[in-house]
């Protein structure tokens, strides 16, 4: 059953970053050339996956953890509607409001409302993937309000007018050098002196920010969980520019995709082991801020609630890809994904890159809007073994590529010769046959042991880079039955 | 014990040798090794590509194809190549049962039940390690990614690789990152499948060896054609070539050479 | 139709009228942890400084002294206790004469202190975690975050092994801050560099007998 089918809209396009303006071979043609990109990427995800995996090894029961994740998941998914109805019962019990957003546009709106009702015209942000997909900061702006990163890699990519490239790390496309010229030119009253040392670059970061903080009186930020049965909210973070955010101003708004609700406060304890020690190879992150609705006397005294859609439905009436939903946002899958670390996240066009974002943004906005994702994968695997709650990206980027190619309603040059080579491969006859004509490459190597470099599409694509061995004079199947007669007779 | 052998589609028609070596290695250890003659493709390629649908008849094609063999006594399909196994394992019933053939899917359940990738084979089920092979190479294995995450063979090919007499084995850096074959991938993504191939390709060179080899022959075709356009004088041996050498037989010239007009099994009756 | 009504509505349709009971979730994984706690103690000292937290291990009546070395150690002989903030309900005994306790004025004008000293609701050995439930002794929210340097004290009793353990101590309806170490970042080049806007210095007495 599909989403289209059931009449459940995908993402609108329009608004927001979950659509590339080019498909992912262009794109990663031109990150690929990029070889600084390709040795920041490289260390980076190097240094990251040796992290990880020291943490994962020193914990005896990380197989029991992670299934206990991926079966947390999948039982909150089949029963969403009613952990999200009790999320809200419990947050307006404790003085928060909920709000529900059918898509984009809707929860920009709401956000740009929220705001405009307080008086203010900047807000505060905490790192969040809702956020971005949705691209409240643009909405923000077209209504006068200034929205201010204040994670350091979001704030390098902001500052350096560039777009996220990775989930947990968004600036992983640039290296110290590059960062230290971002700041040295666009930090109003920068330290002149200001060197590449990430020590100092961080503590630009902070005088840059701290007054920002004390004067907010709004703040945006995201979830990583949100406890139905309590109204407990989770942001998981590393800096402190969370917990500026979610302490000091008078008023919060929490952008959440629906998704991200567990059932149960005890369902937190199998969550806050597998994401850090996924996510930034640590122990524990440094801050995890958790709070309900509102406490007098602490924190933000007006609590919003964003309840995000935007396509989220839709992935959950695919039963295969529905897993997708299941993500904890760790990106351990981009860290070992070999496409990945060699063209980056700005090649997926998405917010969402990376593995996880070949089979979750073409869901959220229909596949055909990002038809060429679910190819970006060699399929080798690395990311279902890595991922803390056991998502099959593998198999959802094949059931996708499947929903793809049913999707088109003329046949393609690729889908008649598939479809060609059905016919000849489910029997034995015509087999035969097809194989003899592979001959034909026996003609065109004229006696050498490759084939000619300059073949034409489609197989340039490979002999472009590649030989290709001169098909042998017979195979394997006919000298088997040239030299053993009769014998198969009997299979 | 009787044994059937796929073949596989790629091995079959173009390289056909590593065909050979696999049955002429079982022979050799005393197996009565068939070649079901129907046999052409386990449907990986339709759907790993998106043709799930089209799959359907090629997996009907391949269960009719060793169904024969399966009622004749033999105990086990044999396969030189890790994707097709886990290809049958994870996916042939499960296309079946999407297109509601339910049989088909229950049929292919039982023949992959039965259906072993060519180390699995030799060590799980037949216990065997030292297959008596001779193979006098500096020699490094990449464990392809089909191998090491959905069938989990793990150490099962060096621990028949470190018996072989004559070969030294080096350890290949990076070993588990894939070489960006990835089927169709190589040529929808021929960029980044060939920066993969690029760093595996480094790294098969840093290790000085003659030989790369590997338990899957679309894999080394792509190594092996990237080494090859390098001329880069390193190759790409299969598994069962190796383990199909002996001092009578050593196969010298293997990879991206043509294989002989002929093939002939050089050890068959042995 | 409001957007909360068509957002369940669309979450019934994606599920379908037939749906499925939730499977049963297997908890297999550790969720006591029997170590002795002299062993879960060194745990936690361990993890915390593994993390660039300061620790100093004292008796339980030792805590005021204990205390006022952490001081000295995160911001120099010589600090003034005028500069050192207290959460209301830290004991008498552990306050450096002097310091001043949080009087709930608006949270910008802590910035005017150099420290803070709070106690904590539970510490997790196993991460080298610290819990303050904004309860008297932890302080409010704000109180931990805007001074520089922050002092906990953690008493044994607080101290178990895992995050499991960890979670069932607490009341998920209060203000909920886990602390692993200082502030941190390694936003550049997976480099982690402790010490952006959270307390750049974290000192942990560990009271024990």
């Amino acid at each position: 059953m599909t989403a289209v089918f059931l009449g459940i809209p995908t993402a609108p396009a329009g608004v927001g970053h979950l659509r590339g303006d080019r498909p992912f071979p262009d794109a990663a043609r031109d990150a690929l050339r990029d070889g600084q990109l390709r040795a920041n990427l490289g260390h980076a995800t190097t240094t990251i996956r040796g992290k990880r995996a020291g943490v994962v090894a020193e914990v005896p029961d990380w197989a029991q953890l992670r299934e206990a994740g991926r079966a947390l998941k999948a039982a909150t998914m089949a029963r969403l509607d009613e952990h999200l109805e009790e999320l809200e019962r419990q947050v307006t019990a404790r003085g928060g409001t909920v709000h529900w957003a059918r898509d984009a546009t809707e929860a920009n709106e709401i956000v740009t409302r929220l705001v405009q009702a307080t008086g203010a015209d900047e807000v505060v942000k905490v790192k969040s993937m809702a956020t971005q997909e949705i691209g409240l900061n643009e909405a923000l702006e077209a209504a006068g309000i200034t929205a201010l990163e204040t994670d350091l890699a979001e704030l390098i990519v902001q500052l350096g007018e560039d777009r996220p490239s990775h989930i947990l790390v968004p600036a992983i496309h640039k290296n110290r050098a590059e960062i230290r010229e971002i700041f040295a030119r666009t930090i109003p009253g920068v330290d002149p002196g200001l060197t590449d040392d990430p020590r100092r670059l961080a503590m630009a970061a902070r005088e840059h920010l701290r007054e920002r903080f004390l004067r907010a009186r709004v703040a945006v930020s995201g979830a990583n969980f949100a406890v139905a049965e309590t109204g407990t909210l989770a942001v998981v973070e590393s800096e402190g520019n969370g917990r500026m955010c979610l302490t000091l101003p008078q008023t919060l708004i929490t952008v959440m995709g629906i998704e991200k609700v567990v059932p149960a406060w005890r369902d937190l304890e199998v969550f806050l082991q597998l994401l850090p020690r996924s996510s930034t190879g640590e122990r524990m992150n440094p801050y995890t801020s958790l709070w309900a609705g509102v406490t007098p006397g602490d924190g933000p005294q007006e609590f919003h609630l964003v309840l995000l859609d935007n396509g989220r439905t839709a992935v959950l009436a695919d039963e295969v890809g529905r897993e997708a939903l299941h993500c904890i946002r760790c990106s351990a899958c981009l860290n070992v994904c070999p496409v990945y670390e060699r063209t980056g996240g700005h090649a997926y066009g998405s917010v969402y890159p990376g593995p996880i974002g070949a089979v979750l943004s073409p869901q959220l906005t229909g596949v055909e809007d990002n038809a060429s994702l679910p190819y970006a994968s060699s399929l080798c695997g690395a990311c279902y073994d890595v991922c803390p709650v056991a998502i099959d990206i593998p198999s959802i980027l094949v059931h996708l590529r499947a929903e793809h190619v049913e999707a088109q309603t003329r046949t393609t040059p690729e889908a008649a010769a598939f479809r060609a080579l059905s016919k000849a491969m489910s029997s034995p006859r015509l087999w035969r046959l097809a194989q003899r004509a592979t001959g034909l490459g026996r003609f065109l190597a004229r006696g050498r042991p490759t084939l000619p470099a300059t073949l034409p599409p489609p197989a340039s694509a490979w002999t472009r880079t590649r030989d290709l061995p001169t098909p042998p004079r017979e195979t394997f199947t006919q000298a088997w039955a040239r030299e053993h007669g009769s014998q198969e007779g009997r299979a | 014990m009787r044994v059937a052998l796929f073949a596989t589609c790629l091995v079959d028609t173009m390289v056909p040798q590593v065909a050979h070596a696999t049955a002429t290695l079982l022979q050799r250890l005393g197996h009565e090794v068939v070649v079901p003659p129907g046999q052409s493709c386990c449907g990986q390629m339709h759907v790993n590509t998106g043709y799930r649908r089209e799959a359907v008849p090629i997996v009907a094609n391949h269960v009719r194809a060793f169904a024969g063999a399966l009622s004749s006594g033999v105990e086990a399909v044999v396969v030189p190549s890790g994707s097709c196994v886990a290809s049958i394992h994870h996916q042939q019933a499960a296309v079946a049962r999407r297109a509601g053939e339910h049989g088909l899917a229950d049929e292919a359940e039982a023949l992959a039940a039965r259906t072993y990738e060519l180390s699995q084979f030799l060590v799980d089920v037949l216990g065997v390690t030292d297959v008596g092979a001779y193979y006098p190479h500096r020699v490094t294995h990449h464990p392809t990614c089909h191998s090491l995450r959905m069938l989990r063979v793990g150490d099962r090919p060096l621990q028949l690789l470190r018996a072989v007499r004559g070969l030294e084995l080096v350890e290949l850096p990076g070993a588990e990152s894939c070489c960006g074959f990835g089927g169709t991938f190589a040529v929808k993504n021929a960029d980044t499948s060939t920066a993969m191939l690029t760093d595996k390709m480094a790294n098969v060179l840093a290790t000085s060896a003659e030989v790369c080899t590997a338990g899957d022959a679309s894999c080394l075709m792509h190594i092996g054609g990237g080494l090859s356009r390098l001329r880069s004088g390193t190759r790409t041996v299969h598994l069962a070539e190796i383990l199909a050498s002996t001092e009578e037989s050593v196969t010298p010239q293997q990879g991206t050479r043509p294989s002989p007009s002929r093939p002939t099994t050089p050890t068959a009756s042995a | 139709m409001s957007a909360r009504d068509e957002v369940l509505g669309r979450i019934r349709t994606a599920l379908g009228p037939d749906r499925r009971p939730p499977a049963e979730v297997a908890r297999g994984y550790r969720t006591t942890d029997d170590r002795p706690l002299p062993e879960l103690l060194d745990v936690l000292a361990d993890r915390l400084e593994d993390y660039r937290a300061r620790v100093l291990r004292c008796a339980p009546d030792a805590v005021g002294a204990t205390v006022a070395a952490a001081l000295d150690a995160g911001l120099g002989a010589g600090w003034a206790a005028a500069d050192v903030v207290v959460a209301p309900g830290v004991p008498e005994a552990w306050r450096p004469a002097g310091s001043t306790e949080d009087d709930g004025r608006p949270a910008v004008g802590l910035t005017a202190f150099a420290a803070t000293l709070t106690g904590v609701t539970v510490a997790v050995a196993e991460t080298g975690t610290l819990v303050l439930d904004a309860s008297p002794v932890c302080g409010r929210r704000a109180l931990s975050l805007l001074p520089d340097c922050l002092v906990c004290v953690v008493t044994a009793d607080q101290v178990v092994g895992g995050v499991p353990e960890g979670l069932a101590r607490l009341d998920p309806l209060r203000p909920l801050t886990l602390i692993s170490g200082p502030s941190a970042t390694s936003d550049i080049e997976l480099q982690r560099v402790e010490g952006v806007h959270g307390p750049r210095t974290l000192l942990v007495v560990l009271a024990s007998d």
